[in-house]
């Protein structure tokens, strides 16, 4: 029974994962650059979150769209600042470095705005829990919330990818940025919509995060936002059900390893199985193997 | 669009200028009105470190509430031997590089003795400074070992081992229970050192360990699988030898998957209650301070730290509040006066803090020649949100 247990866990935990690395792989499939700072805003929008809630006493689920439509601003603002004057700069490690300072600049704005101890969330999920097998299994309200979310995401944006005209346009632009642009696709708009839509997302990671795990500080984001890279490179980075497949088996492995092997080198095991899926298989469980064209 | 992206850099640049100009006013807070020049000789300059934002700022911030307490009532009674104190507190942001950069700021600033630094990481590196330079050091609060590794280094709290010894000790002096289930952080100084010689005093104490999981600051957030084999255990009672952030995401989870375990902490669960009360009914932990007691000195304490502060104290508050009160003593038992050298000062202070007894607000403490404190343990069990005392 313990072992179901620590599935579920794990599935809510990679769930949280998936919905991060979903926003590290979008980013990564059209603009070809890591988004460093995507943990941070995951932190922004938690405290988005709880500052309206527990200062204007907004409704949670306003809050989260609230916290959703701020994020998505700064997604495009920190793209249009940051990263778009760098685009075409002669080595990639430009845009990268500047995404690390972003990821500090964001931390430290925090630290000044919000103060460096660590706030209590509340509890907003006000789903049951359920009990089953005489209370020897219980799954948290919070944890059945993060699954379906997560769900939703996948299914929402892989419609949305496929079938709609702006997704369709996000595929070709990541495919070949020149053709696109040739065939009359606004790439800067596509790539604006990708920065937003990530980090839409990560507001409402940031709010699953915090709930799931009650406790924020201007570091929350990093350490999840280290694993969700390395669920979207375990995945196969650029793919999005393969940053949803890479996310939720990283939860399962971390909390299996912590259950059945040693709960001091959780992470290092999960780190473990990320070099021998890389060995194995160099573009991750997903990725497609392009040729590049000389 | 061109001037779109040229507001927007505005803006940015703006942004950037105000979080300085915000992170300077920050700083000048913390230096508590330290404008005496460093060649004013006619005072005692006692420098504190500790972390005053960060995660463990509400620690720093009750060690520097709590010795400017005791400064501002010595300097009000005429000081040591007549000799005002000043008492300069540096950020550490429990960091030791930070530590040690904010211990050569107070050097630069012609400080005397250290108190500090308040958690234990910062404490290691600073007392490894303080004894190449012999400056007095007394931490109030730093419970590693190595804390207080040079003859120049006190302190007033336990130190881990001892926090471990002696919580096994209490757990079956008052028969907490028989079979007992961990959570520690194998990553920090502070955790593993209670854990392993809780573990060593345990057997002696026939208590068994029948669950010992451990967690890495890096992996502080999911504690479901640490809590499921404790639960599977069938231990009669959870030790949780950590800080309270971690504790209160323990106890939510344990409710959330409704498990109910006895719950016995240390000195680093004291804080919970300002962080979050919620679930914290009935756990218990080792604190050598309760702001309800009901002694004179306690209550006086409590009376003037609230008129303030606006809060109750915490253990760290008092801990401070000792360590100032013990330099006091051990300075006019030394009768040391404030144009001698740091060095000199620190060789008589060190013998003079084993001559000593100071009735603290954390018991009748004498010193050891290795700088330990020799007191008795208390502890604490919340009941209606408060501290009440466990005999």
């Amino acid at each position: 029974m313990s072992f179901i247990s620590y599935l579920i866990n794990g599935i809510s935990l990679g769930s949280i994962y998936a919905i991060i690395a979903l926003g590290y792989t979008m980013v990564y499939g059209i603009a070809k650059m890591l988004n460093f700072a995507h943990g941070d805003v995951i932190m922004i929008g938690a405290f988005v979150v709880l500052n309206m809630v527990t200062l204007a006493g907004v409704n949670p689920i306003i809050a989260v769209l609230i916290s959703m439509a701020v994020c998505t601003l700064l997604g495009m603002a920190i793209e249009k600042i940051a990263y778009k004057p760098l685009r075409n700069a002669s080595s990639p490690l430009a845009v990268l470095i500047t995404a690390i300072g972003v990821s500090y600049f964001l931390q430290n704005l925090a630290l000044i705005i919000f103060g460096a101890d660590a706030k209590s969330f509340p509890n907003l999920i006000t789903l049951p829990s359920i009990s089953l097998a005489d209370g020897k299994l219980v799954i948290t309200g919070t944890t059945i919330a993060t699954i379906i979310t997560c769900v939703i995401i996948l299914l929402g944006l892989t419609f949305f990818v496929n079938k709609t005209k702006q997704g369709r346009a996000m595929k070709a632009v990541s495919e070949d940025k020149g053709a696109a642009m040739l065939m009359g696709i606004n790439v800067n708009a596509t790539i604006s919509l990708t920065f937003a839509i990530g980090s839409g997302l990560a507001a409402i990671a940031g709010f699953l995060l915090c709930s799931a795990y009650p406790s924020l500080t201007p570091y929350t984001g990093a350490m999840p936002g280290i694993k969700a890279f390395t669920a979207a490179v375990f995945g196969g980075i650029g793919s999005i059900p393969g940053a949803m497949i890479g996310g939720i088996l990283l939860g399962v492995i971390e909390i299996l390893g912590k259950a059945y092997i040693s709960s001091q080198v959780a992470d290092a095991i999960v780190f473990a199985v990320l070099i021998i899926v890389l060995l194995v298989k160099p573009t991750g469980l997903f990725g497609k193997n392009i040729q590049e064209k000389v | 669009m061109k001037n779109l992206k040229k507001v927007l850099a505005l803006l940015f640049v703006a942004v950037l200028l105000v979080s300085t100009v915000a992170g300077c006013g920050k700083k000048e807070d913390s230096d508590n009105g330290g404008s005496g020049s460093s060649s004013d000789e006619s005072v005692f300059k006692i420098g504190g470190i500790g972390p005053l934002t960060g995660e463990a700022a509400v620690y720093g911030v009750a060690v520097k509430n709590g010795a400017e307490l005791a400064v501002k009532e010595i300097n009000e009674a005429g000081g040591i031997d007549g000799v005002p104190i000043e008492f300069k507190m540096e950020d550490d942001v429990h960091d030791a590089e930070k530590s040690v950069n904010a211990y050569n700021t107070l050097k630069d600033w012609g400080m005397q003795m250290v108190m500090g630094t308040v958690t234990s990481d910062p404490c290691i590196a600073v007392q490894s400074e303080a004894a190449n330079d012999n400056i007095f050091l007394l931490t109030p609060s730093g419970t590693a070992v190595d804390a207080i590794k040079g003859p120049n280094a006190f302190r007033v709290c336990f130190s881990d081992p001892d926090q471990g010894t002696k919580s096994a000790e209490f757990i079956a002096d008052h028969d907490l229970g028989k079979k007992i289930a961990v959570i520690y952080d194998s990553s920090i100084t502070y955790s593993k050192g209670i854990y392993d010689n809780f573990v060593k005093e345990a057997k002696n104490q026939g208590l068994e360990i029948v669950s010992a999981e451990a967690y890495t600051t890096d992996s502080n957030k999911d504690f479901k699988v640490q809590l499921q084999k404790a639960k599977d255990s069938n231990a009669d009672l959870l030790f949780l030898p950590i800080y309270y952030q971690e504790a209160s995401l323990i106890l939510k989870q344990a409710d959330a998957m409704g498990y109910a375990p006895k719950v016995f902490g240390c000195d680093g669960l004291d804080g919970i209650l300002n962080f979050d009360a919620e679930g914290t009914e009935g756990v218990m932990l080792l604190t050598p301070f309760v702001a309800n007691a009901d002694d004179e000195l306690t209550k006086h304490f409590v009376e003037s730290y609230k008129s303030s502060y606006k809060e109750t104290p915490i253990q760290f508050a008092a801990d401070a509040y000792d360590a100032i009160y013990a330099i006091k003593a051990a300075a006019e038992d030394a009768k040391i006066t404030p144009d001698m050298s740091a060095s000199d000062i620190s060789d008589k202070m060190q013998a003079s803090m084993l001559n000593i007894e100071v009735e603290g607000l954390t018991g009748t403490i004498q010193w050891k020649e290795d700088g330990e404190p020799n007191k008795e343990p208390k502890a604490v069990i919340i009941e209606d949100g408060e501290y009440q005392s466990l005999d």
